[in-house]
């Protein structure tokens, strides 16, 4: 398979990313079987909580107050981590972010980084500017460690290995780590990333880390994970980079008590994740004793402005919304083209894009529903993926080769036919007599032409019936029709 | 009690024995049938492909059809789901005072067929006869956005000789989508093939819903497999009797 592309500026569009997967029925295999088990242990977890619905309401309600007091809490918490001993540095975009983080690493005199939970890195395309510039960074999340090593990518913002097996793991580390014996039994898996982890934790003094949180009333950063060697990453090295997108903040210490409850159901189907780390600035003696927060807005105010696609960013990374995708299910992350995939990716990166890049990704959903119905903090995805479809649409509409796309022109045409019954009845007449060639003596169609076939590529269609109901209706109620 | 039958656009042209069978059923059941001939489309598929304003003229077009009726019944949940969620925003947007006040007082009298059968009649047992093996899948809007909930089963229940088969993943989409069976075609195919894999499995002789765009979908792909099940609207199900059995075409 292709090297996976996550860069919406480049990434080809969503139907055309899709066809490798679909064609490789391990890939696909691997992802429904996943996502398949992390549902099941959700909605297991979920349904024991009897005021589920209210904590849903609560988070949501946590996060609205946030979007909308978000400078009074971004500022807050400027002030609290300073005041700590953290230096809170603003990025405006990404180009920003990664020379901040770049001088920082200088400033360090680092040749090597190491990193934990941080997707907002590779949103901003951190790790090939870091190479670029000569510093190694390795990644010490499991799964992340082998996404790298196998020169793969993120196809989950929990799971980012899930579209990778057991076994193909095992030949992933048999042939970087030189382990040729290495078996594919889950200990010795975990046995041969530890022994590839210790050493770098105990010899690389430089880290960055994303953050699930920012506490505004206490300046603390908040890290939640499964593994433990998030705890190693943010423990042991002398600096540590932190970096967050401006909406992570929460007002106060006390509202974790709700995130906490609605994260680890949503993401891992766990009561509780096994290691949530919260630290505040520097404590001399103890973790890090040099701290710095790189706040990222790369295209966040840019959403905050609409009423409604505001909620976006209400956004905790749970990843519920693609483990019940349909369609993410077929597909797995990577055809997303986005750091961000599945119906939350959907939404979030053609807004971060400002629309200039990943407009198909918003179609990329039946509007089934199933991802609105499981978020924690209760984002209407499928509101706002009409939004953005009508946004792309009446972008798009003005250009010249829309004129002819069979889209536009279907639907210009269908607009002035619904616009009059008659019209309607006349549409009707016709559509029965241009299909009529392509229909069987059974009354089915098995292929058709030109876009319909697309159509057809796996259903047959059902011939237009000699009468239609308003024709049945008018004829039964004694009167000719018009 | 007179009901006015909103056959939406695919219906009337594709489905036209849905139609009859609902104003058999509800005329079984006492209602008055009306069709308001000026009738055409709620405008669904025009707002999820983003023709925004395409989609509110017809909105407006039938919040103006239908302001006096006594009550509107859709066997349709996607257009009904259409209609209670996304009228509400284009009007917003782009409609008058006066037509989001028709509209809010129009609205609590539109009613999905099951929801109108179940809440506004209050009958469960319609007196149907369809002595079948039937598999019920519940389409997305009717499950979620309509929150239907049991509505349907408790239908279905009551009609003599049918035998309901259990559909497993009865919670996953079919891939159908609208105008995403043919922009995503590939996705919406493979979408289809997981959801035909559960629907065979059930070894029913018909898979029912209370939408044709999800059976259009399946019924197409059954059709393709030459798979011995066949799709079938309920309000055909409900208005089959001893007497007059359900048209199958």
């Amino acid at each position: 398979m292709n090297h996976p592309i996550l860069d919406p500026r480049v990434a080809p569009p969503f139907p055309v990313a899709a066809l490798p997967v679909l064609r490789n029925p391990q890939l696909r295999k691997n992802v429904a079987h996943a996502t398949d088990v992390i549902q099941a242990k959700r909605a297991r977890l979920v349904a024991e909580k009897t005021d589920w619905q209210a904590l849903r309401d609560s988070g949501a309600a946590i996060r609205d107050h946030v979007l909308d007091n978000l400078a009074h809490y971004l500022e807050q918490f400027e002030e609290r981590c300073t005041a700590a001993g953290g230096v809170v540095h603003w990025a405006r975009d990404a180009a920003e972010a990664r020379s901040i983080v770049l001088n920082i690493l200088r400033e360090e005199q680092a040749s090597e980084v190491i990193k934990i939970k941080t997707m907002t890195s590779a949103e901003i395309q951190l790790n090939p500017f870091l190479v670029e510039n000569g510093i190694a960074p390795h990644e010490t999340d499991l799964a992340e460690i082998i996404l790298q090593l196998g020169q793969d990518e993120p196809s989950h913002i929990v799971v980012p290995a899930l579209h990778v097996n057991r076994s193909q793991v095992r030949d992933i580390f048999a042939k970087t780590m030189g382990l040729p014996d290495l078996s594919d039994d889950p200990q010795a898996l975990t046995a041969a990333a530890r022994t590839y982890l210790r050493k770098m934790f105990l010899t690389v003094p430089t880290a960055i880390s994303g953050a699930n949180f920012l506490i505004a009333e206490t300046g603390s950063v908040v890290v939640i994970e499964s593994e433990g060697n998030g705890r190693m990453c943010l423990t042991l090295p002398r600096t540590m980079i932190t970096l967050a997108g401006i909406e992570k903040v929460l007002p106060r210490y006390q509202d974790l008590e709700v995130m906490l409850q609605v994260l680890a159901r949503s993401a891992t189907g766990e009561r509780m994740n096994p290691y949530t780390s919260v630290w505040t600035g520097v404590t001399p003696g103890d973790g890090p004793q040099r701290f710095h927060v790189v706040l990222l807005d790369n295209g966040r105010s840019g959403i905050l402005r609409s009423s409604r696609e505001r909620q976006t960013l209400r956004c905790i990374r749970c990843a519920a919304c693609m483990n019940a995708c349909p369609v993410y299910r077929q597909t797995g992350g990577h055809a997303y083209g986005s750091v961000y995939p599945g119906p939350i990716g959907a939404i979030l990166t053609p807004q971060l894009m400002e629309l200039e890049y990943a407009q198909s990704l918003p179609y990329a959903s039946s509007l089934c529903g199933a991802c609105y119905e499981v978020c924690p903090v209760k984002i209407n995805i499928p509101e706002i993926l009409i939004d953005l479809r009508a946004a792309v649409t009446d972008r798009e509409r003005e250009e010249e080769r829309r004129f002819f796309d069979p889209m536009y022109v279907g639907l210009r045409m269908a607009n002035k036919i619904f616009a009059s019954a008659s019209r309607f009845r006349a549409a009707q007449r016709l559509a029965r007599l241009a299909l009529r060639p392509f229909t069987g003596k059974d009354g089915w169609i098995r292929s058709l032409p030109g876009y319909a076939s697309r159509w057809t590529m796996s259903r047959d269609l059902r011939g237009v019936p000699r009468q239609t109901f308003r024709e049945w209706w008018a004829e039964r109620d004694g009167k000719a029709v018009r | 009690m007179r009901a006015s039958l909103f056959i939406t656009c695919y219906n009337d042209t594709l489905f036209p024995e849905t139609g009859q069978a609902v104003v058999r059923l509800l005329e079984r059941l006492g209602v008055e049938v009306e069709f308001r001939p000026a009738q055409t489309c709620c405008g669904q598929m025009h707002a999820n492909t983003g023709f925004r304003g395409e989609a509110f003229s017809l909105a407006k077009q039938f919040v103006r059809l239908y302001a006096d009726a006594e009550a509107v019944v859709i066997p349709s949940s996607s257009c009904v789901a259409m209609i209670r969620e996304q009228y509400p925003n284009l009007l917003a947007e782009l409609g008058t005072d006066s037509l989001r006040r028709e509209f809010e007082t129009l609205l609590p009298r539109v009613h999905e067929l099951s929801e109108f059968l179940v809440d506004v009649l209050q009958v469960e047992d319609v007196g149907a006869y369809f002595p079948h093996r039937v598999a019920y899948h519940a389409s997305c809007h009717g499950l979620r956005a309509l929150e239907l909930g049991n509505r349907p089963l408790r239908l279905l229940n009551h009609v003599r000789g049918l035998e309901l088969a259990p559909l497993d993943n009865l919670d996953r989409c079919c891939g159908f989508g609208g105008t995403f069976s043919v922009k995503n075609a590939e996705v919406s195919s493979a979408m289809l093939t997981a959801k035909l894999q559960d629907v065979l499995a059930t070894r029913a002789e018909f898979c029912t819903a209370l939408d044709n765009s999800c059976l259009i979908h399946l019924g197409g792909a059954l059709h393709r497999e030459y798979a011995p099940i066949r799709t079938i609207h309920m309000a055909q199900i409900l208005a089959s009797t001893q007497d007059a059995p359900a048209e199958m075409v």
